[in-house]
């Protein structure tokens, strides 16, 4: 089982698309998740390092449970975990959140804008939320209270 | 331009919001940013894209991904660059967005690509000429 010694027990990997806003609160999102709320339980690793045939960073998402997070319909992040042998236990996309709360556009790539920004806030809050299912469930798999 | 954007170190984050600053700021009338995971996943819009015209790579590492996904999908590269081989990247850099020095070490990087920009360019023109 793993522990805060053994590694994340949980890969939070966004799309981190250079090309739209909403690929950016994605990647703030995911920061804010693995860096802010959960720091010892949850990573990231580098997308395209996966994609490219990275043995060890395959091993990691094979073994380990993964939440994607996409900037657009597109699903680059869940289509190539899932592509590399990765557990994809989430899916989340950002434009999902955007029709939830339209007034949250984000403003640019490199600069969110308060909107992206509160988007980014939320959609934190749904990874960290994830990140907590998915540990307690392998707690209980394995017996741990 | 073809940034590697890699999430897991800061590096990567500088390579992203520098070709980013190239193409909103330094030469936006001249260039424009291909999407990597877009890229990698298949999508033949980007990858002929490359083919088609002058590419800059731009990696985080010396894992160097966007150069050997661009080369192995869409053929040679006009250019590449490694923000790591480029500069000295401070261990203690933050991978979100950076800011204060952080980001003037964006624009320095971003500088550089730019002026690589205005070389392939150059040459692709004289190219041009010369086959008239």
């Amino acid at each position: 089982m793993k522990s805060e010694a053994n590694g994340p027990q949980v890969y939070v990997i966004p799309c981190s698309g250079i090309g739209k806003p909403t690929a950016s609160v994605a990647r703030e999102a995911t920061y804010r998740a693995i860096e802010d709320l959960r720091p010892g339980v949850a990573d990231t690793l580098c997308l395209s390092l996966l994609t490219m045939g990275d043995a060890q960073t395959a091993a990691a998402v094979a073994s380990t449970p993964c939440i994607t997070v996409d900037g657009c319909p597109r699903l680059c992040a869940r289509k190539n975990v899932e592509l590399a042998g990765g557990q994809v236990c989430l899916a989340l996309r950002v434009p999902d959140l955007l029709r939830e709360h339209p007034g949250l556009t984000p403003a640019a790539v490199l600069e969110i804008g308060p909107q992206g920004e509160e988007l980014a806030d939320r959609l934190a809050a749904m990874l960290a939320h994830a990140i907590d299912g998915l540990v307690h469930k392998e707690d209980s798999v394995v017996g741990r209270s | 331009m073809l940034a590697c954007s890699g999430e897991c170190r800061a590096s990567g984050t500088l390579s992203r919001v520098a070709t980013r600053l190239v193409r909103d700021e330094y030469r936006a009338d001249c260039t424009a940013t291909l999407c990597l995971p877009l890229f990698l996943a298949g999508d033949e819009d980007e990858r002929s894209f490359a083919r088609e015209f002058p590419t800059i790579t731009i990696d985080g590492c010396a894992k160097r991904c966007a150069l050997i996904a661009t080369e192995k999908h869409s053929g040679p590269v006009a250019d590449s660059m490694v923000v790591e081989e480029l500069t000295q990247v401070p261990p203690t850099l933050s991978r979100r967005e950076p800011h204060g020095e952080a980001l003037e070490l964006a624009r320095r990087l971003a500088e550089e690509i730019a002026r690589r920009v205005d070389r392939v360019l150059a040459n692709t023109t004289r190219h041009k000429e010369a086959d008239q």
